[in-house]
């Protein structure tokens, strides 16, 4: 494939991120592959912070460390906590379920595979062989604090808000009473 | 590194993220495919933020990870509440809207 002698005539320098890209991306895929064909729910969790860890190490690669990091801290910290309370919480058995699938899921996977191919063919139609800079300067988080507190001062302030509003939402909807 | 590596990488993730949400039943289960639906989506946000050497990339990939974690915090409330009004988070079977 021509994606791969690109790849080869690469300069030396980028090699070892290469090698790293490679084993990133074969265990990111498989993660989710399994993850959306497993037959326990747990192991799906566990599968999604697989696939979460691997694309914070793509972050890494990319020279972008704080959100490496959030990443790490949100995601495999606290979403997949809260995932596992909703698994704990909303089913009493634990172990392989065979009910987890709808019947027609050849409708899924060709969805699926019509928009990788309208995606893929899209992007190396356009993005062909456009390279990373030679240099990848990283962005350092007082870079990134200060472009956040500056330019997107105010998007900033309405996330803020809507967090407070989805979390009071949450207990709100959640709440017995 | 090819730009190309990266965007690829993300379409694959996001296409097994929709496969994931339209065939799974199990409410958490669609959850977690939306999850990997948004990481994909921070790949190419991140990637084009090294590309073009500017620093909003990564600004959006983390307004993105906040909306996420809100979005997952209302999921999982509204999930709980189908549990216990239906002792059952089949989405399939949650159809009153249907006529």
């Amino acid at each position: 494939m021509s994606l791969f002698a690109l790849i080869a005539q690469e300069t030396p320098q980028f090699l070892p991120q290469n090698i790293a890209f490679g084993v990133i991306a074969v265990i990111s895929v498989v993660a989710a592959l399994k993850m959306v064909t497993t037959s326990n729910v747990v192991h799906a969790a566990l599968y999604l912070v697989l696939v979460l860890a691997s694309v914070a190490a793509t972050y890494i690669l990319l020279a972008a460390e704080f959100v490496a990091a959030t990443q790490i801290l949100v995601y495999i910290g606290a979403v997949m906590v809260l995932m596992l309370f909703g698994v704990m919480l909303t089913r009493a058995q634990i172990g392989a379920e065979d009910d987890l699938n709808h019947d027609q899921r050849w409708i899924g996977g060709l969805v699926a595979a019509l928009l990788l191919a309208v995606m893929s063919y899209a992007l190396i139609d356009h993005y062909g062989d456009d390279r990373l800079p030679e240099t990848i300067v990283p962005q350092t988080t007082a870079e990134v604090s200060d472009e956040i507190f500056s330019t997107y001062i105010v998007p900033f302030e309405a996330i803020s808000v809507l967090l407070l509003a989805a979390l009071i939402g949450a207990i709100v909807v959640a709440r017995r009473d | 590194m090819l730009l190309n590596q990266f965007l690829l990488l993300a379409a694959v993730l996001f296409a097994i993220g929709v496969y994931g949400v339209l065939t799974r039943k199990n409410g958490v289960l669609v959850l977690m495919s939306i999850e990997l639906i948004l990481n994909s989506v921070n790949i190419n946000l991140v990637a084009f933020g090294t590309f073009n050497a500017d620093v909003s990339g990564q600004v959006f990939a983390l307004f993105i990870i906040a909306v996420a974690a809100a979005e997952v915090g209302v999921g999982l409330a509204i999930v709980l509440l189908i549990y216990r009004n239906r002792r059952s988070i089949d989405v399939s079977e949650a159809d009153m809207l249907k006529g």
